[in-house]
C-alpha cells in the first residue's frame, strides 16, 4: 500500500478516526506522517490531513481538464493543494464540490451570518424572480393590464423585461 | 506604535483572567474572508495580491477597534519577531511563513489581530483570557460588520463566506479554547476524551495547532465545521464541551487526590525539584514540568502569589521568547542554559509544595499497591 500523501513510498502508519460516525482512515508513509505530525495522536486532527487528499479524491467525479473561466485554476491543482483558486470556483467545480462539503460539514447550505448588502441583494434577486414568474401567468392568463403593472416593477428594480 | 512595543509587553490575554482561568487559558475565535472578485491569495499573481493588500490594511487600518493598533508588512519583521507573534497566537505559522504581499495588524492589547493575505484576504482574529467564547466572537463580529461596509466580500447565497479552502467555508469562523488538563493527562483519561470530543464533530489539537503536539498538557478544542449551522449555535456547542471538560478536570483531580496522592505529590514535587535546580532545559520539557506547578497553584499546594510567576514561564520559555531579549540568535544549548535560568530565578524563590497530610487510607492503600 502506498502512503496517501506522497504516492510514492510504502505506507507504514495507519491511521483512523471516526467523526460522527462516520469513518475516515489515512495511510501514511514514515517521513510523510513525521512532516503531518502525526507522532502524537492527541494533538493530531486527521480531519486537516484528509483534507487535500480526500478532496481530491471526491473531486475525481468532475472533469478533471476543465478550468475556472475567471482565474484559471484546475482541479488538478486543487488536487496539489487542496485550496481552490478564487470564488468562482465554487461554481466552476459545483459538481465535484458537492459530494466533499456534504462529508467534511454538518450541512450543505448556509445559515449564518450574511452580509447586509448582500443580504438585500439576495432578496432583491429573490423579488425579482417572483416577479418574473408573476409576469409570466399573467401573461398567461391574459391579464394583460397586471403584466403590465408587474414589467413596470421590474423596471423600476432595473432590471430588463 | 513600534513592534517593539507588541513584543515588550505582553497581551490581555496571557493575564489569568476571566471565567474558568485555572482550566482554560484562552478563548479564541477566528473569522475567513475574501475580497470578492479577487482570487484567493495563494494563487493571486503578486500584483494582484500587492493590490489587494492596500485595499485590505487601508480598511482594517480605518477600524475604531484599530485606532492605537499596530500595522507591519510581513517582510519587515524579523524571523525573530515573527515567531514571537506565533507564540502570542497573534499569527499564524503559515502566515510567519510570509514576505512581501502580506501583513497583520493587531490593536494595542493584542485581543484582536487581523492577518492579510494569509490563505484567505484576512483572517481576523480575537482573543481573551479564560472561557469567554461568547463576548470573544462579539467583539470578532462587531469588526467583521464594520470591514464589511467598507470592502465587499465573495459571498455565495448557498455556501454562504467563499474561503481558499472549502473546509472553511460557510460561517468561515474557527471558535477555539485552549484548556489545560494535567490530571485528566495523569490520571490517562486523556484519550477517552479526546475520542468523545471528537465523535460530536470537534477538533482537539496541540498548542500550536494542526498537526502539533500537545505540549504542557495544553490542548485546543475547537470547531471542525464551518457550513450548515448558525454560528451562535457553533460557539454554544464549544462552550458546553468546554465546560464539560472543565467538569472531567476537576473530577479527575478530586480523584487523584484521593485515590493516588502519592503520584500526584511525586510529580509535582519532582518538577518543583527540577525546575528549581535544573541548569539546561528544552521547551517541551519546561512546559510539562511548568504545567505540573500550575496544577500544585490550583490544588493549594504553593500560595496563590506563583499564579502569575507560573503563567508567565509557559510563555517566556518559547523559543522565540526566550530570545528576544539577546543581541544575537542563540543556539539551542545556549538557549536551554538561559531557560534553566530564568526558570531557576522564579521557581527559586517558591516556598516548598506544602502537601497536605494525607488521612492514612488512600496513601498507604497505594503505596501497599
Amino acid at each position: 500500500m502506498t502512503c496517501d500523501v506522497c504516492k510514492h513510498n510504502q505506507a507504514t502508519v495507519f491511521l483512523t478516526q471516526i467523526v460522527e460516525g462516520k469513518m475516515q482512515k489515512v495511510n501514511l508513509c514514515e517521513s510523510c506522517s513525521k512532516e503531518k505530525g502525526v507522532t502524537d495522536p492527541t494533538g493530531f486532527a486527521l480531519a486537516d490531513l484528509l483534507l487535500g487528499l480526500g478532496a481530491a479524491q471526491a473531486m475525481e467525479g468532475g472533469n478533471s481538464v476543465q478550468k475556472c473561466p475567471v482565474c484559471g485554476f484546475s482541479q488538478q491543482d486543487f488536487k496539489k493543494t487542496g485550496r481552490l483558486g478564487c470564488a468562482s470556483c465554487y461554481e466552476t467545480f459545483a459538481e465535484g464540490l458537492q459530494g466533499l462539503l456534504k462529508g467534511m460539514h454538518k450541512g450543505t447550505k448556509h445559515d449564518g451570518k450574511f452580509p447586509a448588502r448582500m443580504k438585500s441583494e439576495i432578496e432583491r434577486e429573490q423579488e425579482i424572480k417572483t416577479l418574473k414568474s408573476d409576469l409570466k401567468r399573467a401573461v398567461a392568463e391574459e391579464n394583460y393590464e397586471g403584466a403590465a403593472k408587474i414589467r413596470d416593477e421590474i423596471k423600476q428594480r432595473g432590471v430588463e423585461t | 506604535m513600534a513592534i517593539h512595543n507588541i513584543l515588550i509587553n505582553s497581551g490581555e490575554w496571557l493575564r489569568s483572567e476571566g471565567p474558568h482561568h485555572q482550566i482554560v487559558v484562552s478563548s479564541r475565535v477566528r473569522l475567513a474572508r475574501n475580497i470578492r472578485h479577487h482570487s484567493f491569495p495563494g494563487w493571486a499573481k503578486k500584483s494582484e495580491r500587492l493590490q489587494i493588500l492596500e485595499i485590505v490594511k487601508t480598511a482594517v487600518e480605518s477600524l475604531p477597534e484599530m485606532a492605537e493598533a499596530h500595522s507591519v508588512y510581513s517582510q519587515d519583521l524579523s524571523a525573530l519577531e515573527k515567531q514571537v507573534l506565533v507564540e502570542r497566537h497573534l499569527i499564524s505559522r503559515e502566515h510567519a511563513a510570509k514576505g512581501v504581499g502580506s501583513a497583520v495588524v493587531m490593536n494595542k492589547k493584542q485581543t484582536l489581530s487581523i492577518m492579510i493575505n494569509e490563505e484567505d484576504h484576512l483572517r481576523m482574529q480575537a482573543i481573551r483570557s479564560g472561557l469567554q467564547l461568547k463576548p470573544v466572537f462579539k467583539m470578532i463580529d462587531k469588526v467583521d460588520s464594520e470591514l464589511e461596509e467598507r470592502l465587499e466580500f465573495a459571498f455565495h447565497a448557498k455556501l454562504g463566506y467563499l474561503t481558499a479552502c472549502p473546509t472553511n467555508v460557510g460561517t468561515g469562523m474557527r471558535a477555539s479554547a485552549m484548556v489545560h488538563l494535567p490530571a485528566l493527562v495523569l490520571s490517562e483519561q486523556i484519550n477517552q476524551i479526546i475520542q468523545a470530543v471528537n465523535k460530536i464533530g470537534l477538533a482537539v489539537r496541540g498548542l500550536y495547532g494542526e498537526g502539533t503536539e500537545a505540549l504542557g498538557n495544553l490542548f485546543q478544542v475547537s470547531n471542525q465545521t464551518t457550513l450548515g449551522e448558525k454560528e451562535d449555535d457553533i460557539i454554544e456547542r464549544l462552550n458546553k464541551v468546554i465546560l464539560q471538560i472543565i467538569e472531567h478536570e476537576q473530577n479527575a483531580r478530586v480523584t487523584l487526590l484521593q485515590k493516588k496522592p502519592v503520584t500526584l505529590f511525586d510529580h509535582i514535587g519532582r518538577s518543583y525539584g527540577i525546575l528549581r535546580h535544573a541548569h539546561s532545559m528544552s521547551s517541551k520539557e519546561a512546559l510539562n514540568l511548568v504545567s505540573h506547578i500550575k496544577l500544585g497553584i490550583d490544588l493549594g499546594f504553593f500560595p496563590e502569589a506563583c499564579r502569575h510567576p507560573i503563567d508567565e514561564l509557559f510563555m517566556e520559555t518559547q523559543p522565540a521568547h526566550l530570545q528576544k531579549g539577546s543581541q544575537q540568535k542563540l543556539a539551542a544549548e545556549e538557549r536551554d542554559t538561559l531557560r534553566a535560568d530564568i526558570i531557576r530565578g522564579k521557581v527559586g524563590t517558591f516556598p516548598v509544595p506544602e502537601i497536605p497530610k494525607n488521612d492514612g487510607d488512600a496513601a498507604s492503600g497505594e503505596a501497599a499497591g
